[in-house]
């Protein structure tokens, strides 16, 4: 599940064959679903606060990648990952104000240009986003919390679709780590706190983590590359989260995101690099 | 296409610039809000046009509320279930011509109190003496508010208390007692209410009573059969009381008509109030609901219709806790308060302020939420709300009180909260699911907003300038004019708190008017009635009304502010009955008492 891909637009060459034209491309799939999961709550439950404040984060952030895209790029890039960061801006953040909504929609987009070390960026760009949102203006914007109709069946319909998805995508292992780890530590939690497991399991079941688990930390692009990394790092994300939760931090899963994502980025990069001088001293 | 270096230091130098942009905006916010500081009264007066002082003390009221102890299942989260029950309501209950305060308690055993106007400027409790103190006995539940209305158009203001228990009517007894008539007038045997206000939905010229469950009715708060008894969800919750409308048979006795017209909902009502959204003669009933979405019920004379969705109020799920309405904008229409809850960086849902849209009449009336823009969008954890000319500038101001529970300063559970609140129904309706709070705040020790409407269609809030400085978790307010001096003053009614009374001073230059209506072939309380005052090429209309904010009434008596303009053009009253009467050129600064033709 991809949101900060930055990809030129491929121009089919004249001898495509008509079966790969018509091949489903598999960029598309993330943008549907997360569209799907809009309608399917908002026409049952009505979680947008209003269509404006969705549309302008959509908006915002299609501008800002063609935008950056063309000037750094010399392309009209993609607008899939674009379109996810917008529809992710539009869901999970809340706010009655306009200007937070495309605030964090070209902030999102453009610390995927900014934020880069050795060609790869580091956070996730919605997370970024939300994170800066909430960290500095904390009186006007809040995360998604609650705006969801809390019963069952769009839930299983949500994670079941999801799943099938994310496992197509071939990312599966990751959101599963994590809700595993999550289990593992509420119970933990619950142990530490004497709080009741249920409320310490209460967040997984709510709209944000499902956003969380198959957009956030399934990102291919601020994700490690190997599959066992991935895992270790998505359950240390889980664990932060533990760790910002025993210290009663409301927007946990998104800050513990921020935080261990681009440091296992930035230590595989590291990694990366010594290995190359390795090689390259090995090779002369 | 720029590749370059320089295009990346730009690009670097336009990122920090937009991630400094919400903290210059706070910064601006802080600094204007700072300018608006604690200030003397004379400066306020000169300032503002008024400042108020709290004389509860000064005025002999001496009146603590106190929380009930429910079902011990609920002992973890005692503080947030037993939350409400500070109410206060305006009546003249002897007719005297002198506002007096009838105010409820909610520990078991307490007493409610009705505060009599001395007169001189002190008050003397007769609620004991009268019969309508001890309401609050083990087993028949506690109060949660009162409303009064002349139900019998015998000239006397009878009373309705609500509860989490038994509702109770009392007759007015020309003023020397009260008899209680529950029994004899068909009323349930349990509502658990937050939500009553009287008004003549039939016109028929007799008062009928609309009550709003919160809680379901099969619940015992003191005895639960199980802890399942909490919302089954932070924002679509349905699982609330029913409500009532109970229609006035005339002969003493009411026909429960709810379903029958059309109101059937379980959401959970907080607040409740009428007006004639539409210009139609019949009162709309709005009902502002926690856990959900508002909902705008248009009265056709017989049967009601639930239009939230169609007028834009009723889209987006908050947590409705008052319900008042006000001609904001002098332009001869009534604008809609409802207070949610906002908290820095938790939850911020923002008050909604419902305008009418210019050009929307009549069924196909729309609303738009200008909260936002016209600055009286976050309050906290908002509670009750009035609208009514504090400074008789001829704009209606806004007093809004706030704070849910108040506990240990240092600690906050609001983590835990948030953590619950987004959880599964089958999670979040139990009771024993959520965290114990063990003696933390819940948005706790707010700040009040006093927000003065410039006119210009923007509201500052003046409240720590004018003197509206407490910080106890208001519930209810109400505001009348209790000295008979041509200005509001201000009651709030603190969970948990004592009873405040801000006296208000007026700068004398700016001039007002107030009408005491008498129905005759309406409903003697009038309640329905408007009055549309024209002036100085302005107009503003006001309403009776039988119950407005969040468990509260304000005095029956409309007041206008005037400006500094001594001469009226003229008053229209439109009484329920339909019927008209205009007085021209009605002198300022008097009390017009005028009694509806039979």
């Amino acid at each position: 599940m991809s949101e900060s891909t930055i990809q030129p637009v491929n121009t089919p060459a004249l001898d495509v064959p008509v079966r790969s034209k018509l091949r489903f491309d598999n960029r598309y799939i993330a943008p549907l679903f997360i569209t799907f999961i809009l309608l399917v709550g908002h026409f049952s439950y009505g979680i947008l606060e209003s269509y404006e404040r969705t549309a302008l984060a959509i908006v915002a952030a299609l501008i800002t990648e063609l935008v950056l895209g063309r000037i750094f790029y010399g392309k009209w890039l993609n607008l899939a990952s674009a379109y996810i960061s917008g529809i992710s801006v539009g869901i999970l953040l809340r706010s009655p104000a306009f200007w937070p909504f495309a605030l964090c929609s070209v902030l999102s987009v453009m610390s995927k240009y900014v934020l880069r070390v050795k060609g790869r960026h580091l956070w996730n760009p919605s997370n970024f986003g939300i994170c800066v949102l909430l960290f500095l203006a904390p009186e006007t914007v809040a995360s998604l919390s609650v705006q969801w109709g809390n019963f069952k069946w769009p839930l299983l319909v949500i994670w079941i679709l999801g799943s099938i998805i994310i496992y197509r995508a071939k990312r599966f292992h990751i959101s599963a780590t994590y809700v595993v780890s999550f289990f593992a530590f509420a119970f933990l939690r619950s142990w530490i706190t004497g709080d009741p497991v249920q409320a310490e399991i209460a967040p997984i079941t709510g709209p944000m983590y499902q956003l969380f688990v198959f957009f956030m930390v399934t990102d291919p692009k601020t994700t490690v590359k190997s599959k066992k990394w991935q895992c270790i790092v998505v359950f240390f994300v889980a664990f932060v989260e533990m760790l910002l939760r025993l210290n009663q931090v409301v927007h946990a899963p998104l800050y513990a995101l921020f935080l261990v994502g681009p440091t296992a980025m930035l230590i595989e990069i590291w990694l990366e690099s010594r290995r190359k001088a390795v090689r390259a001293v090995a090779a002369t | 296409m720029i590749r370059g270096k320089t295009a990346r230091i730009i690009l670097l130098i336009i990122f920090v610039a937009l991630i400094a942009t919400p903290v210059v905006l706070k910064r601006l916010s802080q600094r204007r809000a700072a300018a608006i500081a604690k200030t003397d009264p004379s400066t306020s007066l000169s300032r503002y046009g008024f400042y108020l002082q709290e004389v509860s003390q000064a005025s002999h009221i001496n009146f603590k509320h106190q929380a009930p102890t429910l079902d011990h299942r609920l002992d973890h989260i005692m503080p947030q279930v037993a939350s409400m029950g500070a109410a206060v309501s305006v009546v003249d209950f002897n007719r005297d011509g002198w506002s007096d305060l009838y105010v409820t308690n909610s520990g078991e055993g307490s007493k409610n109190a009705l505060f009599k106007n001395n007169q001189d400027g002190s008050f003397t409790d007769v609620a004991a003496e009268l019969g309508i103190a001890d309401l609050n006995q083990p087993g028949s539940g506690v109060s949660m508010g009162s409303v009064w209305g002349d139900y019998d158009n015998d000239g006397y203001e009878d009373l309705f208390v609500y509860k989490w228990g038994r509702p109770e009517l009392f007759h007015n007894d020309a003023g020397q007692k009260f008899s209680p008539v529950s029994d004899k007038v068909g009323l349930p045997a349990w509502v658990n209410a937050n939500a009553a206000v009287w008004f003549d939905y039939d016109r028929d010229g007799r008062l009928d009573l609309f009550l709003g469950g919160y809680y379901s009715e099969d619940v015992d708060l003191w005895h639960l059969r199980d802890t399942k008894m909490m919302p089954e969800s932070f924002e679509y919750a349905k699982n609330g009381g029913r409500k009532y409308l109970f229609r006035n048979l005339g002969d003493g006795s009411f026909e429960e008509v709810s379903q029958k017209i059309g109101i059937d909902t379980r959401r959970w009502a907080l607040a409740a109030t009428v007006a004639d959204l539409r210009g139609t003669g019949n009162q709309d009933l709005f009902i502002a609901n926690d856990y959900g979405i508002s909902e705008l019920y248009f009265n056709d004379g017989k049967q009601f219709r639930e239009v939230g969705k169609d007028t834009g109020v009723g889209f987006s799920p908050k947590s409705g806790m008052n319900a008042s309405v006000g001609d904001i904008l002098n332009q001869g229409r009534y604008s809609i308060y409802v207070s949610n809850i906002s908290e820095e960086g938790v939850l911020i849902q923002g008050n909604n302020l419902w305008v009418p849209r210019e050009g929307s009449t009549g069924d196909a009336i729309k609303y738009d939420n200008l909260a936002r823009a016209m600055d009286v969008e976050i309050g906290g954890w908002s509670f009750g709300a009035q609208f009514g000319d504090l400074n008789n500038d001829g704009m209606l101001d806004l007093y809004l009180v706030n704070g849910y529970v108040s506990a240990d300063r240092n600690l906050n559970y609001w983590y835990d909260f948030s953590k619950i609140a987004g959880g599964n129904s089958t999670i979040i309706s139990d009771a024993a699911h959520w965290p114990a709070m063990d003696g933390r705040s819940l948005s706790g020790y707010q700040q009040k907003k006093v927000w003065l409407n410039d006119g210009a269609g923007k509201f500052v809030d003046v409240a720590q300038a004018v003197g509206a400085s407490d910080v106890f978790d208001g519930r209810a307010v109400a505001l009348v004019d209790l000295w008979n001096r041509g200005v509001l003053d201000v009651v709030v009614a603190n969970q948990r708190g004592p009873l405040l009374i801000y006296k208000n001073n007026v700068a004398a230059e700016n001039r007002w008017i107030d009408f005491e209506l008498e129905g005759g072939s309406s409903n003697r309380s009038a309640i329905g009635a408007e009055v549309r005052l024209f002036w100085d090429g302005r107009q503003q209309v006001q309403q009776v009304s039988g119950g407005s904010g969040f468990c509260s009434q304000n005095q029956r008596r409309l007041h206008f502010g005037l400006g500094k303009t001594t001469q009226i053009e003229r008053a229209e009253i439109r009484w329920p009955s339909g019927k008209i009467d205009k007085i021209e050129k009605p002198t300022v600064g008097q009390v017009l008492r005028i009694k509806e033709s039979a």
